[in-house]
């Protein structure tokens, strides 16, 4: 209990009308679940799934340099994003620990769209606000709210209500008009699904809402399977998988990194992003639990001998294998598919065997040949 | 049947032992149980207590003791059926079969209809 006042999304009076069991998230009254975690997992999963995400912080940043701010900030090569193109990114500080995770979308030449986690946006932006370089100019956008609607029938949904959105392909972004409104959209998401992520003006988000479920493919989604959804799909969570005291190589992200500012060197924290390729320590592993019960955040990681050699970092029974998953952080040498683990849940060990990511495959709507770095 | 505030039944089986589980409240409010961990038998059970755990996707939640005992089986079809405590939670979900050790304490739980008044008040 707190007597902190949680801040409200647009959609808060949706969530309670629809019965919703509410929960305080990152100092937001947010839906942990509707009918019910498995049912909407499961939904999700062969259907579409709407989620209110407008916790989120969305910001723009536009002008000539804005590039260069984005760039001091991030081990991403932002010069070589397209325009109409979206990039997963990570706030580094000086020392190259991860501060937060971010999706920046170049909808236009000079104009960045980003999103960050709801926990971390006041710190991010007093970061970008007291970093930009030259021509940039910075903007909260505190007036949007943020709709995810994710699975294999999210694009029959879109298709009716921006079809030109649909012609987008995963990773992609734009600004499109929806109910006579600007909306910023890209075909991305948190659950490995293919979807979209529309930022829409918070005033008339509810109109949005209520049109999107008026489709029978369309249920309501909560946060209790948006992390289950995501947790299969392998995807991190910041201050689960990472924070502060993570590097970018050992959380297995370099993938929001770039090779050309990796050759150039000029990323914040080089030195250890160096030492983390060169000399991997500890790594970010997928595990598969093999018996007993889920493993949890927090959980120890042991190896056959039953020395603590790690520890997970989320874990959840996983509705669509049958079986409990988890990630957590174990000795690079220790790392490999196929390891034989164990993991601690009160106080008694467990057999786990290390696996690769995703757990679930993903079903991204992927441009057809699509030059891979 | 008697409850307790934390949602726990027991059902005295009137020669000394007791059956307990967790209401069909606690069952719906928990969501789809995909683990139980029941305990073994000869387990001292001390009123207020975790004894046993129930995971549902979301989380892990302890279940408290109702009343003192001492544990005579775990219901060992939990671990195969664990979604039998959304299915009958207040019959075939049971954690433990227990011998009474402070059967005077089953007084002060609520019976059916204060449990149920209770409810109304959450």
């Amino acid at each position: 209990m707190t007597d902190v006042a949680l801040k409200s999304t647009p959609l808060e009076d949706r969530h309670v009308a629809l019965g919703a069991r509410m929960v305080p998230f990152a100092g937001y009254n947010m839906p942990v679940q509707y009918e019910g975690v498995m049912a909407e997992h499961k939904w999700t999963r062969a259907e579409a799934g709407l989620f209110d995400v407008s916790h989120m912080g969305q910001a723009r940043l536009t002008g000539a340099d804005a590039v260069r701010t984005l760039e001091a900030l991030t081990p991403t090569d932002f010069a070589a994003l397209k325009p109409g193109k979206q990039k997963y990114s990570l706030l580094l500080n000086e020392a190259g620990g991860i501060l937060d995770d971010w999706m920046v979308s170049r909808p236009e030449e000079e104009g960045f769209f980003l999103v960050v986690n709801a926990a971390c946006k006041d710190q991010d932006f007093a970061i970008i606000a007291a970093s930009l370089k030259g021509d940039s100019t910075f903007d909260i956008l505190a007036d949007r709210a943020l709709l995810a609607l994710q699975g294999p029938r999210a694009r029959e949904v879109i298709a009716q209500v921006c079809p030109a959105a649909c012609e987008m392909y995963f990773m992609d972004c734009g600004t499109f008009e929806i109910l006579g409104e600007t909306a910023f959209v890209s075909r991305s998401g948190y659950t490995g699904e293919d979807g979209f992520e529309i930022s829409f003006p918070a005033a008339r988000a509810a109109e949005l809402w209520d049109l999107l479920l008026t489709f029978p493919q369309v249920k309501p989604i909560g946060l209790g399977a948006r992390d289950s959804l995501r947790l299969e799909a392998g995807m991190p969570l910041y201050g689960h998988e990472m924070d502060e005291t993570y590097g970018v190589v050992e959380s297995g992200l370099s993938f929001g990194m770039s090779k050309s500012r990796l050759e150039r060197g000029d990323i914040r924290g080089i030195d250890r992003i160096r030492a983390e390729r060169e000399n991997p320590q500890r790594t970010r592993v997928a595990l598969r639990v093999l018996e007993g019960p889920p493993a949890r955040d927090g959980a120890k990681i042991l190896n056959e001998a039953g020395e603590a050699i790690g520890i997970v970092t989320s874990g959840v029974p996983s509705p669509t294998l049958g079986y409990s998953i988890a990630m957590g952080y174990v000795p690079a040498t220790q790392s490999a598919p196929g390891t034989q683990l164990k993991l601690e849940v009160r106080g008694k060990p467990y057999a786990c065997e290390v696996v690769t990511i995703p757990f679930v495959p993903n079903s991204y709507h992927r441009r057809p040949q699509a030059a891979k770095r | 049947m008697k409850f307790t505030k934390e949602h726990e039944w027991v059902k005295d089986q009137g020669d000394g032992t007791a059956f307990v589980g967790i209401t069909a409240y606690a069952a719906d409010a928990l969501g789809d149980v995909v683990f139980v961990e029941v305990p073994e038998a000869g387990k001292t059970l001390t009123k207020g207590d975790a004894f046993a755990v129930v995971e549902s996707v979301k989380a892990a939640s302890d279940v408290y003791a109702p009343v003192d005992g001492e544990v005579i089986e775990g219901n060992g079809e939990l671990g195969n059926a664990p979604e039998t405590v959304n299915a009958v939670p207040e019959a075939g979900g049971w954690f433990a079969k227990i011998k009474l050790t402070n059967p005077s304490q089953l007084d002060a739980l609520m019976d059916r209809e204060a449990y149920e008044a209770y409810l109304a008040t959450l």
